[in-house]
């Protein structure tokens, strides 16, 4: 094999939460007032374009998720090594995108570094000036007008390219049916898929072009160890993804488990879980967070030869962060949960199923657990913005993300220092706005898309 | 109403005691005295001398629970937990690792912290029911959907943006005032004004949006109604009747906070360079000084505690039907 497949903890967790969606959409599937929502929620308009959007971008995550070691070379005996480098999917298709680094800064779509060195000139004397690129637009020849003419012109042909993939693909779906397709693109169907469809155009678009144009030029510059910008704010939408949803899916046991007990049996196991939770809710989340990241930089420090890798170490430590995030983000759900066990106890079918002499457990399985469910559907969507947020916040108050992991954070972090520069440099944290923005925003308008259409009060009220 | 509040600050205790348990745990038994003093001294070729050397000068020698050595109440009372620990309910915060008085420390911070914090608080509160009014005002038209909109736009956007943003436009594009620093007395409103319009600009997105729920709840009220059939005109209605029966969730929403403003805002202070209580623990993280995060983690619940119990009195004060008994 030319590789050797890798699991991380964090990737493993993923697999996991993959495995449990797609349980999730099989068993919607075949029960119609569980798909009821859902097909509201495809009936929005927002809810379309927000949910392509999200959609690539899991797609990215999953992509760099995948991860393997390359092979290096054979021993003597024709067996495979395997180099330590743990290689991820996404940077294998990035190809080139990852490998062609510069010296340090350099603007977007430049020819040249961004900062003054002395350069040999072939006559041996030296001149000060800014050096060439070693692959930003190498391939325009010297003294070369051509620039802006020839970012069009690739922008262009990767723009039709992107274009003529997203054709593909919709006539793929639209199982090479003329008048189906002719119906989706012109929204002539129960549901508005025409407004996902062409937001999936413009989003193919502007990825072919800045695909196309990648391959010749740094399309969002170089930062100070000249590492591609545009490369590093894709790998860092992982982080973010990781961050948004595995810190929900290590607090759902706990706060559904507690929650539901404290609401279902009330006495000493209610106020035993209420102090819990009180306890944790009281110290603010920020001093919590710190407190706890704190010690476990101290372990990591102490224990340097538990970890095998950088790339483990930088994982479980993005492993704990979701942990701790979780620690202090459950009070709340969990005190929703307790509440509608309450409510749901006192409801005819549930005393029915204790008159019959069902158990406490079963009652709690198949009478509780599921008609508190669109809580926890809508609270994992709704925190999942505030989860991305707060990632870079924590980063830039070095509690973060490890400082080797890719992340909006790390990116805005070390991006700061340089606005004092002149002149300024800007694309770092133009990159890292652009992409959380777009992925919070999408975010922040399906949640409430998925909010309007499973909460029962809100839909009473139309 | 007086036993009210006694009973309740009974039950404060046990919480303030799982608080207290809960920091001694991460501070002193996840990582042993040991290993924060080879953290400090480097790490790598750190003698047993010296570690003991650290401990004994930062008062960390101590047993954590039980001092077999002591005598009688000293077995308890000699021992990190109760020196390090249980202290901490007198409000008594030690020296930090650096040897400063942290009570000290916290008593002249507080001052710039609520500077920022009280007008970042109060006029945004103002701005944001305004901008809500508006939008309840003309709901369901143009302006409340664009409104509507522009708040969920805001609200996407990470603080830090706001804050580096804002810095970068107003104090070095523009020049008004200094990008950050403070100074004592009244010259001080110069290095104010940029993190207060920053803080209020940063919380409109999400407070507009959430005033504005509240406004709409209250306007499909049967005595909203009533008061229209009455022939009132719209903005009487909206003032006299919407606004203030709005303002009970929201004021209790803002009382629960109000203790909290002592600590400011981590990131506001460090970023603009406020000699506050937020700046002070961001500074204690980066340094790894573990009384000041300790004590900041106990301070921080008691206020949080104070707050809930301000919020339930503030409730009985500005809505008549809630009775404490």
């Amino acid at each position: 094999m030319a590789f050797q497949p890798v699991i991380l903890w964090t990737d493993a967790l993923i697999y996991l939460l993959l495995g449990l969606a797609a349980a999730m959409v099989w068993y919607t599937r075949r029960h119609e007032h569980l798909a009821a929502p859902w097909q509201r929620v495809a009936r929005s308009r927002t809810g379309q374009a927000a949910m392509v959007v999200l959609l690539f971008y899991v797609v990215v995550g999953v992509l760099d998720t995948l991860h393997f070691n390359p092979k290096s070379g054979v021993d003597d005996q024709g067996e495979p090594i395997y180099s330590t480098e743990v290689l991820s999917l996404f940077d294998h298709i990035a190809g080139s995108l990852r490998t062609q680094r510069e010296k340090t800064y350099s603007a977007p779509f430049a020819t040249h570094l961004f900062s003054k060195e002395n350069i040999e000139q072939p006559d041996g004397s030296m001149l000060r000036d800014y050096p060439r690129l070693i692959y930003g637009g190498a391939h325009l020849q010297l003294g070369d007008d051509s620039k802006l003419q020839d970012i069009a012109l690739k922008a262009l042909s990767g723009a039709l390219k992107g274009g003529a993939v997203w054709l593909m693909l919709l006539i793929v779906i639209c199982r090479a049916n003329r008048d189906r397709l002719a119906r989706l693109l012109g929204g002539r169907l129960r549901n508005p898929w025409h407004v996902g469809a062409w937001t999936a155009f413009g989003l193919a678009l502007l990825l072919g072009a800045l695909w196309e144009l990648s391959a010749f030029y740094h399309v969002l510059g170089t930062d100070k160890v000249g590492e591609g910008v545009f490369f590093q704010s894709l790998k860092s939408i992982r982080t973010g993804l990781v961050i948004g949803t595995l810190t929900t899916l290590v607090m759902l046991p706990a706060a559904i488990l507690l929650g539901i007990m404290a609401g279902y049996f009330r006495g000493w196991v209610d106020d035993v879980i209420q102090y819990l939770y009180t306890t944790l809710n009281s110290i603010p989340g920020v001093l919590l967070i710190a407190a706890a990241v704190l010690m476990m930089q101290i372990y990591m420090s102490n224990h340097e030869d538990d970890f095998n890798s950088v790339t483990e170490r930088a994982d479980l430590r993005l492993l704990f962060l979701c942990l701790i995030l979780g620690v202090t983000s459950w009070t709340s759900l969990c005190r929703l949960l307790r509440g509608e066990a309450l409510k749901l106890k006192e409801l005819e079918y549930v005393q029915a199923a204790r008159a019959f002499g069902v158990g406490n457990f079963r009652i709690l399985l198949r009478h509780v657990l599921p008609n508190v469910m669109h809580i926890v559907l809508i609270t994992i969507v709704l925190d999942f913005s505030g989860l991305v947020l707060a990632e870079a916040v924590l980063s830039y108050i070095n509690i973060g993300v490890d400082p080797a992991t890719n992340s909006w954070g790390n990116m805005i972090n070390g991006a700061r220092l340089e606005l004092a520069r002149e002149p300024v440099v800007w694309w770092s944290l133009l990159a890292a706005f652009v992409f959380m923005f777009t992925l919070v925003l999408a975010a922040n308008l399906f949640s409430d898309v998925v909010r309007d259409a499973f909460d029962p009060r809100l839909r009473q009220q139309r | 109403m007086t036993a009210y509040i006694v009973r309740r600050m009974l039950y404060a205790l046990p919480i303030l005691l799982g608080v207290n348990a809960l920091t001694f745990v991460l501070f002193f038994v996840v990582n042993s005295p040991d290993d924060m003093a080879r953290m400090h001294l480097g790490n790598k070729r750190v003698t047993a001398e010296a570690v003991q050397a650290w401990k004994q000068e930062h008062g960390y020698e101590k047993p954590l629970l039980i001092n077999h050595s002591a005598q009688g109440a000293d077995m308890l009372t000699d021992t990190i937990l109760y020196e390090k620990s249980l202290r901490l309910f007198l409000f008594d915060f030690g020296q930090s690792d650096s040897g400063r008085d942290i009570s000290h420390d916290i008593s002249q911070r507080m001052w710039p912290s609520l500077a920022i914090a009280v007008p970042t608080l109060l006029v945004g509160l103002a701005v944001n029911i305004t901008f809500a009014l508006l939008l309840a005002f003309f709901r369901a038209s143009y302006l409340d959907f664009w409104g509507v909109v522009l708040c969920v736009a805001m609200m996407s956007i990470s603080s830090l943006f706001y804050i580096i943003g804002g810095q970068f436009l107003v104090g070095k594009l523009l020049n008004l005032v200094p990008i950050s620093g403070y100074d004592t007395g009244l010259h001080a409103w110069k290095f104010m004004v940029l993190p207060v319009v920053v803080g209020i600009v940063g919380s409109i997105g999400s407070g507009t949006r959430w005033y504005r729920t509240l406004f709409l709840e209250e306007i499909h009220r049967d005595y909203v109604r009533s008061a229209r059939a009455k022939g009132l005109s719209e903005h009487w209605v909206l003032f006299r009747h919407v606004l203030r029966n709005a303002l009970i969730p929201i004021l209790t929403g803002v009382v629960v906070v109000l203790p909290l403003l002592f600590i400011g805002s981590l990131l506001t202070e460090s970023f603009f360079g406020i000699p506050g209580l937020g700046s002070y623990t961001i500074d204690a993280i980066n340094r790894q000084d573990f009384a000041i995060v300790r004590a900041m983690v106990f301070l921080g619940a008691v206020l949080y505690i104070i707050g809930l119990l301000l919020t339930d009195i503030s409730y009985t004060m500005v809505d008549p039907r809630v009775r404490l008994d």
